[in-house]
């Protein structure tokens, strides 16, 4: 099987914590992992393992500053999600705006035709 | 083995009746107007089918056909296997007649929950729907403040 770089941000982003941890980050903009697990119902271990997997999927980067280690959110990649995502809902609603202008010209005709019949 | 998953829900309101929008929907010569460029398909539930986007396509799968409120189909698995619930996406649409109006609704889910136990599930389903949007939200105003990272 290949892997699709998509899988692995995908995911990344499915899990509920996961995401969780993400929205602090993208509200934060930069925390330690202590600081992220104490806003957090889950345990400072469990945070660390997801942001092992958010780190490898490139939505977040960390730098180390004395002798903490802080994450941040990595644009790029972020962004490339969020097109991602908005991509597809958009393709949504461009389609149902079809079905609309369809399913209402054909309701029309099918008017028009009953008016033209009765008159 | 993966987790990927991904949900998208989008609602539209028709000024004509829930019959047809029903044929619009699930009508495969309608369906080329809106979907895909050939369609070949037969709307009964496990039927088999294709549809054509340029020189690329697939099978699909019929799932669902309860005239006039749903019909749903999964595509988009990998060639030679047979579509089901991990290896493809399931798109359904669900119409609701409200006086000479119809709220139609599509939802576009993968799931790939194969190792997830069932209690789990659920409440990945229940978080998922709220969680979605707000995070979305988050992303789209991240972009917005920070373009091209």
């Amino acid at each position: 099987m290949t892997a699709d770089p998509d899988d692995e941000l995908w995911a990344a982003i499915a899990d509920p914590s996961r995401r969780r941890v993400l929205d602090l980050l993208v509200q934060r903009g930069e925390a330690s992992a202590s600081t992220l697990a104490g806003q957090v119902p889950f345990s400072r271990q469990a945070v660390s393992k997801h942001l092992v997997v958010l780190q490898q999927a490139g939505l977040i980067s960390r730098r180390k500053l004395g002798r903490e280690v802080l994450y941040h959110v990595d644009g790029p990649r972020l962004d490339q999600a969020t097109r991602a995502l908005a991509g597809v809902a958009r393709e949504w609603d461009q389609r149902l705006a079809t079905i609309k202008r369809l399913a209402e010209a054909a309701h029309e005709q099918a008017k028009t035709a009953t008016t033209e019949h009765g008159s | 083995m993966s987790t990927t998953e991904y949900r998208i829900e989008r609602e539209i309101v028709i000024d004509a009746p829930v019959e047809v929008v029903w044929r619009t929907v699930t009508e495969p010569d309608q369906i080329t107007q809106w979907f895909a460029d050939k369609v070949e398909l037969e709307v009964t539930p496990g039927a088999h089918g294709y549809m054509g986007f340029g020189d690329q396509g697939g099978p699909v799968v019929v799932e669902a056909v309860e005239p006039p409120n749903r019909f749903s189909f999964r595509w988009n698995h990998p060639a030679g296997d047979e579509p089901e619930a991990g290896n493809s996406l399931l798109v359904e649409f669900t119409l609701a007649g409200e006086g000479a109006q119809t709220r139609l609704r599509v939802v576009e889910s993968g799931l790939d929950l194969l190792a997830w136990p069932a209690a789990e599930k659920q409440r990945y389903g229940d978080e998922h729907n709220e969680g979605w949007g707000k995070f979305l939200d988050r992303l789209a105003t991240l972009v917005a403040e920070h373009p091209e990272g």
